[in-house]
């Protein structure tokens, strides 16, 4: 079935004009799926450190304080997806919410899910000292939130992909179906490896502005703790370098051309190495110099999370500008038609009318 | 209705975001704008007598605040955009087109009260234990948060209050006319007092949790608390009062149905009732709590509170009245066609403009009449998909098939088991805006009518749940369709 749906659109003007809404739409994106990350990969390396923390007791509680930052970065994270959601809503209406309809059960069933997240990463943080004798309990409330954490993201990259394909839509019948549309999962483990590595450097933000007592507490030096942030940081990086260009060469082909895209993405990929390329070198280094390359290292990162935004962005627009030409028409067509019967039923009223008065 | 058919035939769609809004009205009333005064309050006052208790039990409430409104409050909130938009696609889009500003502002504010409140949780005990100045910027910290909390409810009036107000869309589509619209102040004027008295009685209930029978802090905080209850109690029958009065001044223009009118009588009238019965409720609880501190049950907090809720969802009903058969005054009805839409589609019908169509599952083709021949049986299914689809984009917005408010059950009781033939069930649809105000005129020509009238049959015999997109998808219908060949993504090859 090759039938490609061209709706209407909403017959209203936009609220201002269009480079402002995608200024929105991708700045608050971005600061939405850092906290994401943030808070993913939060999750994930709680995890991880509790299972180490069964054998070393100190790992314990390194999670515990890798536990902790997870309240505040999901609140932050939820309440920046906000901001983006009204973006994409006045921006892409027609596809958003017709990518939302088709994968409805699971795209309102976010909402339960991360309630469900969110009060079990409190119970897993708040009864933490309480649940000491329920190691295995507590574990497994912490595994439990991190394949809630991961299950999350995919409804809506699945969402996200498929408002682009507006020739699969006839074909979608459900969730799942949706969810095997090409990209999505090279999308999605792009995602995933990029949640330990900011999570990484947010480690290393932490780590160095705790006060002497607080690090002592966790029973590491600081010198170890940052160097574990770089290497959650640099792995999973240097694992993008393979991860990135598949999910850029899956990208189904559009009519318009990207250039524009790939040349986007090509500069990522040059800053990332000489990112990467910092984060190992700040790896290696001893207690007295390392974390000297932070600061270049986080302005690297923004300006790939960026570009990263930005090509991602102009793809979009590269899937969906021919058949919103479509739809333009085809609204401005129905409005035509609508304008035309409304004065036709005035006629025709008018001349009921007359003819009653006669 | 120009995308694909969300539908809960159980439940019913406007169910779903009831839900959803519902638990999150109580949540943000009762826990955030009443309550973080009352918290900011108490922290103050702790903090003025040098009384640690008043601050420990403040700090407990708001910890139980903390953990209901970053979790359940903040993704139901989050949750009415997502129902609101799979249900009424067509209505929230137009509502963003006109009111982006005024929600990416309240948006702001959201995010401010979601920092304040993190800030304030988790900086308690730290600035607490770094002495007076620290505490005293903590106190103005929980102001903050109260004072943010209000607005963002304030904001949300607003905006609320414009999609109520019948005819000024049309004409001034701007935010300024919806503060000024009648109902704005009456109706902030009750939630603000609803607010802080349902904080009150929540508070109370809190209390007796966290402290000991014996204790005679216990006293002083439930009579602390009880005062402040009191105090504001009055203010939501006054306020009631005065919204009540507002509300036929607000609905002038858009109801001309005496059937409605009388409803409405019935409505005001139950509305007076139950405000009086929930203050007077609230009043003798709150007493009785001061008075007899010892003998006071827990369950007997829940009593008033179960008032308050009664009313609450009573109270929120009458924007089904100011706005029916609408969903924005005066623009577009509830089944997410414009009134300017009605000629053109009486006229060509509504299946002409429809980009899709609704699949029917093998278990809805089933219960066909005995004995029809296979063109008759193609022909009489073909009839039956083209009545669904009908049905789908007029009536499922507010009906479901066999479920909660359901059009059979509606048949049922009109027609009972005599057969529902299209001749018995279209007149009546053809007015179905006389009988019932509620609803919308058809949007249909005479012949989807009939169509209709044969789907409606079929559901006489067929029980099958009548499923949505989400889980069988669409038919792209041919006219609709773009065929032109460039528009075939050269992948589709590749994947297929
Ligand atoms: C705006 C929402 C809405 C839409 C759209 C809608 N209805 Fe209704 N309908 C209602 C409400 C509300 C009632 C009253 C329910 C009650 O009183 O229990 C109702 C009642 C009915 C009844 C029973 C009437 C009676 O007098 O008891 C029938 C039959 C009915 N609807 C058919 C339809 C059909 C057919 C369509 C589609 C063409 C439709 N409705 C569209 C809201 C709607
Ligand atoms: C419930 C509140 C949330 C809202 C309102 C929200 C909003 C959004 C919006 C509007 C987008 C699309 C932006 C765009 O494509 O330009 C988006 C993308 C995304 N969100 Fe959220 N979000 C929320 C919660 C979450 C949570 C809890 C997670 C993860 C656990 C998450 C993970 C993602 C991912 C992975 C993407 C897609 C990234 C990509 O396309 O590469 N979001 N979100």
């Amino acid at each position: 079935m090759n039938a490609i749906p061209v709706p209407r659109d909403i017959p209203l003007p936009m609220p201002a004009p269009e480079p402002i809404l995608i200024g929105v739409l991708v700045i608050f994106f971005l600061m939405h799926i850092v906290f994401v990350n943030f808070m993913v990969g939060g999750a994930l390396l709680t995890f991880w450190y509790q299972l180490r923390g069964l054998k070393e007791k100190r790992f314990d509680d390194l999670a515990y304080e890798i536990a902790s930052t997870i309240t505040a970065n999901k609140s932050i994270a939820v309440v920046l997806g906000v901001g983006p959601l009204l973006a994409i809503n006045t921006i892409y209406t027609v596809y958003f919410y017709t990518a939302n309809a088709l994968t409805g059960a699971f795209w309102i069933s976010i909402i339960p899910l991360v309630i469900t997240a969110f009060v079990l990463t409190y119970v897993h943080k708040y009864l933490w000292h309480q649940m000491e004798r329920m190691k295995w309990l507590h574990i497994g409330l912490a595994a439990v939130v991190s394949l809630l954490f991961l299950f999350i993201p995919l409804i809506f990259l699945t969402n996200i992909n498929l408002m682009l394909f507006p020739e699969k839509w006839g074909t979608v019948q459900g969730f799942f179906s949706a969810l095997m549309l090409p990209n999505v999962f090279a999308r999605y483990a792009h995602f995933v490896l990029a949640c330990p590595a900011m999570t990484g450097l947010f480690l290393v933000w932490l780590f160095r502005r705790k006060d002497d007592a607080e690090i002592a507490a966790t029973g590491f030096e600081r010198t170890e703790l940052i160097r574990k942030g770089y290497q959650w940081a640099f792995w999973p990086t240097a694992a993008q370098f393979v991860i990135g260009p598949i999910a850029l060469l899956t990208l189904p082909e559009t009519q318009e051309p990207i250039h524009s895209v790939i040349a986007v993405f090509g500069v990522a990929i040059l800053v990332s190495l000489g990112m990467a390329h910092l984060m190992f070198t700040e790896t290696r280094r001893p207690a007295e110099t390392i974390g000297k390359s932070f600061v270049p290292i986080c302005v690297m990162m923004l300006v790939v999370v960026g570009l990263m935004g930005t090509g991602r962005h102009l793809y979009r627009e590269a899937a969906v500008t021919p058949h919103r030409e479509l739809v333009r028409a085809k609204t401005a067509d129905y409005m035509r038609k609508v304008d035309e019967a409304n004065r036709q039923a005035a006629t025709a009223a008018e001349g009921s009318a007359e003819g009653v008065s006669q | 209705m120009d995308f694909p058919v969300f539908h809960l035939d159980f439940l019913g769609n406007r169910y779903l975001i009831a839900g959803i809004a519902i638990l999150h009205v109580l949540i943000n009333h009762g826990l955030a704008v009443g309550m973080m005064p009352l918290i900011a309050a108490m922290e103050w006052y702790g903090h003025k007598k040098q009384d640690p208790r008043w601050d420990k039990l403040a700090y407990k409430i708001l910890f139980v605040c903390f953990l209901i409104t970053t979790t359940v409050g903040a993704l139901t909130g989050v949750g009415i955009w997502f129902s609101v938009s799979l249900v009424n696609p067509y209505s929230i889009a137009s509502l963003i087109r006109v009111f982006f500003w005024a929600w990416f502002t309240e948006w702001l504010v959201f995010v401010t009260e979601v920092c304040l409140i993190l800030a304030y949780t988790l900086t308690w005990k730290k600035w607490t234990a770094q002495g007076p100045e620290s505490k005293k910027r903590h106190i103005r910290l929980g102001f903050a948060l109260a004072f943010a909390s209000w607005v963002t409810m304030a904001i949300i009036v607003a905006i609320l209050g414009f999609m109520m107000d019948p005819g000024n869309w049309l004409t001034v589509n701007s935010f300024w006319t919806g503060v000024m619209n009648p109902l704005y102040i009456p109706q902030l004027a009750f939630r603000t007092p609803l607010a802080a008295t349902m904080a009150g009685i929540i508070a109370m209930f809190l209390i007796l949790f966290f402290t000991k029978k014996q204790d005679q802090f216990r006293n002083d905080a439930l009579r602390a608390v009880g005062l402040w209850t009191l105090a504001f109690a009055p203010f939501v029958l006054v306020a009631g009062w005065w919204y009540y009065t507002s509300v036929p001044d607000a609905m002038k223009d858009n109801l001309g149905v005496s059937l409605g009118t009388l409803e409405f009588v019935d409505w005001q009238t139950k509305f007076l009732q139950i405000a009086v019965i929930t203050v007077v409720t609230i009043l003798l609880v709150v007493q009785f709590a001061i008075s007899r501190p010892k003998l006071l049950p827990k369950v007997a907090l829940v009593v008033p509170f179960v008032a308050i809720l009664w009313m609450t969802g009573h109270f929120e009903r009458v924007r089904e009245f100011i706005r029916k058969p609408y969903v924005i005054g005066q623009y577009m009805y509830a089944n997410g066609l414009r009134v300017e839409d009605y000629a053109l589609l009486q006229r060509d019908g509504v299946l002409t403009y429809a980009t899709y169509s609704n699949p029917l599952t093998e278990a809805e083709k089933a219960e066909l009449p005995n004995g029809l021949s296979e063109p008759e049986r193609t022909a009489r299914l073909e009839a039956i998909q083209k009545g669904k689809d009908v049905f789908m984009n007029t009536c499922t917005r507010c009906h479901t098939g066999h479920g909660v408010n359901s059009i059979t059950g509606h048949l049922q009781r009109m027609f009972g088991d005599q057969p529902w033939t299209p001749e018995l069930t279209a007149g009546y649809i053809e007015s179905m805006h006389y009988a019932q105000p509620y609803m919308p005129p058809f949007p249909g020509n005479k012949a989807e009518l009939q169509l209709l009238g044969t789907y409606l049959q079929h559901l006489q015999q067929n029980k099958a749940p009548i499923p949505g997109a989400q889980s069988v998808g669409v038919i792209v219908s041919g006219a609709a369709a773009a065929r032109s060949p460039e528009m075939t993504n050269q992948t589709e090859a590749a994947v297929q």
